[in-house]
């Protein structure tokens, strides 16, 4: 008879695999996980406690150092947290400005994610086409803000640099090209038969653990909840573009691939119809007092991030920096139901859950 | 399980030894530091000197005693590990105290002497505050006293007391006698008094708008009737004495709010998800904070049948905060609750695993609190 025994196993903090520093101690009982302890932290830079001594501009910067596979939407909540508060009026070119470089932001982070997911599967070939994409989007975003990945671009009241010339342009021939590499992605990957009994039927989940887990995001809308902030609670100018709001039943690994990779379709839907709708000139800043303070009281505003809900909390006694600000980060709480997802689970399967759940650890750890 | 075991005595060991060596360093250092400040006393700014060096010397005290008992007790066992890692965590933090309060004074002194009446009120809030800090010092001592050998701790605290109360004498006698002299200082309190009236007139220039703005259009926030329908739900079902306020945030985008009162906190939570015509299934948000005269957790539910948000506050005594844990109802509370006791030290009763998640547990005090002092052995 074979006999097994447990086995106490270190997976990470430095693992290809976890993207980061994530440690996970599993207890292994042959090849069957038993128990499973993400331990989290190695990253914490004290965000939170820095900006109570910043002013808020000053803040903007260490946002893209969160999730900074998409620094443009936590520039945006920031900023977006301070304008809900003062009642600031953006300009219509800024908020254009602000929705094409966020979309952007979201299908660069679903590249990147598609990319590296297959990658952690075994398939080597669809990462390189994903980063030579991801790669076009990081250009043009990098003419627009001056960083690549770290943008620093949003400001409260608008936007810190105009487009350049021919940007626009340039983002109105990508939509096509992209969308043609989409079908090629499709082809390549998602009919392909070791990829799908890789995901399928793994880290399956239901409607209400994804409730009661908190999870947002495409982590939310694989289970069949129809929710997205951006229909949903529209900010910005989210409410004047057609999309729609893609959803899968199954819950499990491969419902969630389809539900990010349609996202980047949906995503080139809003930018054709913002590139299209681009108003030919106009401030990008809006009439925003020098120095920024916050009526006293609080606020907490959530928009939707490519992981999730992202929000962000300020608690303002009318001076300049934040009394307290805290981000409400999307990947900290969608990577609460991984012991959960992993107990019972081959170890085989440990990375293709993981890597389903889409994690950013600057983000995780805050 | 003893692989575990073993990770967290040793664990335990190693932090030990660290600690050990960075109290003799300390001492070192501040025997050594004491003799320097004693040598090379300037007559520019004696207070502050003196006060930083009452506060050093109170520490090396404290040092001192405590490596007394070190050696008295040869082989410190496991079980008393924990005591003393308390008393060292309260010294640091008294002495971090005692350092602030000394330069608050200092600060006050400077001031006040220049600025005129008006800023008296502000004064007062300061006194208040810094009579809060000396109670807690107080408290502090008395916590490891539960702990420990009582005397010991009553010593300290009197030790303490007087230190503090010597050093405010000395920086209050420095400032009167300096006050007239010292050209600098008088600047600066010239320009704050300007800036202050400044800011005065600008205040009322803006408020005078504001209430204009208010006067005009005050209606009633559209989430109102919202409010009111789960107000009185909720008094119907659970009492009037369940909540310490609800209003309309109207800086966040008219969220209603709800302040439960702490023991009825839990209950109110679990019905705000069980209830048919409420059922917020979703918690999107968990986190506390500082607001030096009391915690606060900070909850935002949402209700993804009625797709409406609320949020849920409750306030948590600043001394020993301990609120009951949301986890065993939404299990996404679970980390952001780690977390909210990981950086405030707010204790969740019935968390299943309540860990410090993000700094480790060897991690002394709590970042987020607005009396922080980093303790840093290096330093």
């Amino acid at each position: 008879m074979i006999r097994t025994e447990e086995m106490l196993l270190n997976v990470g903090p430095q693992h290809p695999s976890t993207h980061g520093v994530f440690r996970l101690v599993l207890k292994i009982d042959g090849e069957i996980i038993t128990e499973a302890r993400p331990v989290i932290g190695y990253l914490h830079r004290g965000t939170e406690k820095l900006a109570e001594d910043l002013q808020y501009t000053q803040i903007i910067p260490y946002t893209d150092r969160m999730d900074y596979l998409a620094a443009m939407t936590n520039n945006y909540v920031l900023c977006h947290a301070v304008e809900t508060m003062m009642d600031l009026e953006i300009p219509e070119r800024a908020e254009y400005l602000r929705i094409i470089t966020m979309e952007l932001g979201r299908i660069a982070s679903h590249l990147v994610w598609w990319g590296t997911y297959l990658l952690d599967l075994g398939a080597t070939s669809p990462f390189l086409y994903a980063f030579r994409e991801r790669e076009m989007i990081i250009n043009m975003l990098n003419e627009i803000s001056g960083g690549r990945l770290t943008f620093n671009y949003m400001r409260v009241g608008g936007v810190k640099w105009d487009a350049p010339e021919g940007w626009i342009e340039k983002v109105r021939e990508f939509i096509p090209y992209m969308r043609e590499q989409l079908k090629g992605y499709d082809q390549l990957v998602t009919g392909n038969e070791i990829f799908m009994n890789r995901v399928k039927g793994v880290g399956t989940y239901t409607k209400e653990d994804a409730l009661n887990y908190s999870l947002s995001g495409a982590n939310l809308r694989c289970t069949g909840i129809k929710w997205d902030l951006r229909k949903e609670e529209p900010y910005s100018i989210y409410d004047r573009f057609d999309f729609d709001v893609c959803i899968r039943d199954g819950g499990d690994a491969w419902a969630r691939y389809h539900v990010r990779l349609s996202e980047i379709g949906e995503s080139l839907k809003i930018l054709e119809q913002a590139v299209e709708q681009f108003p030919s000139e106009g401030a990008v800043l809006g009439k925003v007092p020098k120095v920024i303070k916050p009526p006293k009281g609080e606020a907490f505003v959530r928009i939707e991030s490519p992981r999730g809900e992202i929000g962000c909390y300020i608690a303002s006694e009318g001076k300049k920096e934040p009394y307290r600000l805290k981000f409400r980060r999307p990947s900290f709480y969608n990577l609460q139901i991984l012991p959960k997802l992993l107990v019972g689970q081959n170890m085989a399967n440990l990375i293709a859950i993981l890597g389903a759940i889409d994690i950013v650890l600057g983000e995780v750890d805050g | 399980m003893d692989g575990e075991k073993d990770l967290e005595q040793l664990k335990k060991e190693a932090a030990a030894k660290a600690k050990a060596a960075a109290l003799a360093k300390k001492k070192e250092k501040e025997q050594s530091t004491t003799e320097e400040v004693s040598a090379e006393e300037e007559p520019m700014d004696i207070a502050k000197q003196k006060a930083a060096a009452a506060a050093k010397a109170k520490a090396a005290a404290l040092a001192k005693k405590k490596e007394k008992e070190q050696t008295t007790t040869e082989e410190v066992s496991a079980e008393e590990e924990p005591i003393d890692i308390a008393k060292q965590k309260a010294a640091a933090a008294a002495k971090a105290k005692a350092a602030a309060l000394a330069k608050k004074k200092e600060k006050e002194q400077s001031t006040t002497e220049e600025v005129s009446a008006e800023e008296e009120p502000i004064d007062i809030a300061k006194q208040k505050a810094a009579a809060a800090a000396r109670a807690k010092t107080a408290a502090l001592a008395k916590q490891s006293a539960d702990t420990g050998d009582v005397e010991k701790a009553k010593a300290i605290a009197a030790a303490k007391a007087k230190a503090a109360a010597a050093a405010k004498a000395k920086a209050a006698a420095q400032g009167k006698s300096a006050g007239g002299s010292d050209e600098k200082a008088k600047a600066i309190a010239v320009a704050k008094a300007k800036a202050a009236a400044a800011a005065k007139a600008k205040g009322k220039a803006s408020g005078a708008d504001s209430a204009a703005v208010s006067e005009e259009e005050k209606k009633p926030s559209p989430n109102q009737p919202v409010l009111d329908k789960y107000i009185k739900i909720i008094e119907e079902h659970l009492g009037k004495s369940i909540l310490e306020d609800s209003y309309i945030n109207e800086l966040s985008k008219d969220v209603p709010t709800l302040v439960a009162k702490p023991e009825a906190y839990f209950r109110l939570a679990e019905f705000l998800k069980y209830n048919e015509q409420l059922s917020f299934d979703f918690l999107s948000e968990l986190h506390g904070t500082d607001f030096e005269t009391h915690m606060e957790i900070y909850t935002h539910l949402f209700s993804y049948k009625n797709r409406h948000s609320l949020a849920l506050k409750v306030k948590v005594a600043r001394e020993n905060p301990e609120i009951d844990s949301l986890q065993p109802l939404w299990a996404g509370a679970n980390w952001p609750e780690c977390e909210a006791y990981d950086l405030l030290g707010i204790r969740f009763n019935g968390h299943p695993d309540l860990h410090r998640i993000m700094l480790g547990e060897d991690w002394i005090g709590y970042p987020l609190r607005k009396d922080y002092e980093p303790y840093d052995v290096e330093v």
